[in-house]
């Protein structure tokens, strides 16, 4: 089956479309990865029309859609999910989310990757792959990190040990999304927020001891 | 089979995740989920929150939008969204979605201004729009006064608000009074039981060197709150209805007065006016006798469509499609501040 695969949880989003079957390592047909910035939600569909046109496949010839939940910047990432649950409605196919940082890399290793202010997204993985700790967002010292650690060399420093560069690939989201393909029975699209909203409620102000008519 | 473009249209530059489905100019359905329950303890709306909340119900209020016109996506003829103005992050998820559904149903898509949608929506009630008319839109987001001489591509502002807008001046006001969020339903509500001329609130920018087309709420607001803490300070009970009547007049007095010489000045007899305010009953009273004075016609969409919802995006991009208005490019955007003159993202 033809399955289109998107990611916007990091600054760089991708997109991709590989030809999965169960059991086997799926063929990556078309990929792109745009340094989109905080301009996924312009830039998403161009690229979605892009990667079909380049792999000569039509919305029509697709069977499934795999989006990254992230953890990643909120706005940004929604762009992403919403953008997958669309396609997904509007062709009548299942929709399937994976942990972003699943995709980030193989075998044993901890994924880190930019959470802002000054805190990284983080998740550790056993020598199968599997996640074993995270996904969390801590300071990058705070992490609970072992080497190799790959995803965003700039926490190199803070860390004090090497990050190797790594991003979201199409052949991350499909492995990441095998289990989920292959029941045919995807998890309800929860994006990993790992984050409350900032919102403080305003101090109470006393209220005006007065009935109102009419409540 | 109809000849008349079916629109689906998404709106999110809100708290209102809004999904309308209207062809020609006839109101098939309109779809709406709110996360405003969630806002009332934070006393306003909190983006994050709503943002996260259209994600949530982005897909299922689409499918509400369908079952109740009883048709399927691929009747759909075209897409429209809000492109703004609004909060950024909730109006990209109404943008990403309307962009993914117009990709993959292969359908033109139409970013469109919020408050031209706003006048647009008075079309499904009462038929075409007269040109040029004078628009008058009232909100918790804006309060702009407009002359449209072509609704599809020519909206051009004549004066905005200052400060505050009109609705948040109502919320701002419900609070000093203990009453819930959002405050415009309740203070209206309020004010029925009170006496407008009991306190007299100031009215903005209604001098004679003032900007005659601009608002400014922000002086009213802190003079209701002023008067309310004196009250308490001096041990007095605070005459709720009395001061939400004052209040509403106060603001309705210098929004009707200004739509009135927006017509005269431009030589304009229609007016329309839109918005969450425009529910208000007070507003919808003095604006019909002053046209009435006046000989203006006054049309104001009904309350529940006032208010922001999908339909009135839907109703503007099925008046772009019959203008042959070109269509967005693949590469929208979201505008947080989209001039209003810019009445759809096009090319
Ligand atoms: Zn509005």
């Amino acid at each position: 089956m033809l399955v289109l695969a998107l990611d916007t949880a990091t600054p760089t989003l991708v997109v991709g479309l590989a030809r999965w079957s169960a059991g086997v390592p799926a063929e990556v047909l078309a990929e792109t990865a745009v340094e989109s910035g905080n301009r996924h939600a312009e830039l998403l569909t161009p690229a979605v029309r892009a990667v079909l046109a380049d792999a000569g496949v039509g919305m029509a010839e697709l069977g499934a859609v795999v989006t990254g939940l992230g953890p990643g910047p909120f706005t940004g990432l929604r762009v992403g999910i919403v953008t997958a649950a669309a396609l997904a409605d509007a062709r009548g196919l299942p929709v399937v989310g994976v942990c972003s940082l699943d995709a980030v890399g193989t075998g044993a290793r901890s994924v880190v990757t930019d959470a802002r202010r000054k805190e990284v997204y983080w998740a550790g993985y056993d020598a199968d792959g599997t996640r074993v700790a995270g996904p969390g967002v801590d300071r990058p010292e705070d992490a609970a990190l072992s080497d190799p650690v790959v995803g965003d060399p700039g926490f190199a420093e803070r860390l004090g040990r090497p990050v190797q560069a790594a991003a979201v690939t199409t052949a991350g989201l499909l492995r990441a999304a095998g289990p989920q393909l292959a029941s045919g029975r995807p998890d309800p699209l929860v994006p990993l927020y790992l984050r409350r909203p900032d919102a403080v409620p305003p101090a109470a102000r006393k209220a005006v001891s007065q009935r109102v008519a009419g409540q | 089979m109809s000849d008349q473009p079916l629109v689906l249209g998404f709106e999110t530059s809100c708290d209102e995740t809004g999904i309308g489905l209207v062809r020609g100019s006839t109101l098939l359905s309109d779809a709406l989920a709110t996360s405003v329950a969630e806002h009332e303890r934070f006393g306003g709306v909190v983006p994050e929150i709503a943002s996260r909340a259209h994600l949530e119900a982005m897909v299922p209020t689409v499918h509400r939008a369908l079952a109740d016109a009883g048709v399927t996506l691929g009747d759909v003829d075209a897409v429209a969204v809000t492109a703004g103005p609004g909060l950024t992050g909730a109006l990209l998820v109404g943008v990403a979605a309307a962009k993914a559904y117009a990709l993959a149903l292969d359908r033109p898509l139409y970013g469109v201004n919020h408050l031209a949608a706003h006048v647009a929506v008075d079309e499904l009630e009462h038929g075409r729009l007269a040109e040029p008319s004078i628009a008058m839109l009232v909100s918790g987001g804006h309060s702009s006064l407009l002359l449209v001489p072509d609704l599809s591509q020519d909206v051009q502002p004549l004066g905005q608000t200052i400060d505050d807008a009109a609705g948040e001046a109502f919320d701002k006001v419900a609070r000093v009074l203990g009453l819930p969020f959002p405050g415009g339903p309740y203070v209206d509500r309020a004010a029925r039981d009170g006496d407008p001329a009991s306190i007299a609130f100031p009215r903005g920018l209604t001098g004679q060197r003032d900007a005659p087309y601009d608002f400014s709420f922000s002086g009213l607001k802190t003079a209701v709150a002023r008067w309310v803490e004196a009250r308490e300070r001096a041990g007095e009970p605070v005459p709720v209805p009395d001061v939400a009547a004052a209040f509403q007049e106060a603001v309705v007095d210098v929004l009707t007065a200004k739509a009135v010489r927006a017509c005269r000045d431009h030589g304009v007899d229609h007016l329309v006016i839109g918005g969450g305010v425009a529910a208000n009953s007070r507003l919808r009273a003095l604006a019909s006798e002053r046209c009435a004075a006046a000989g203006i016609v006054l049309r104001t969409p009904s309350p529940r469509l006032c208010t922001d919802n999908g339909a009135m995006v839907a109703a503007l991009g099925s008046r772009l499609v019959q203008a042959g208005v070109a269509p967005s490019d693949p590469s929208l955007g979201a505008d947080s501040s989209m001039p209003i003159d810019v009445v759809s993202r096009a090319g």
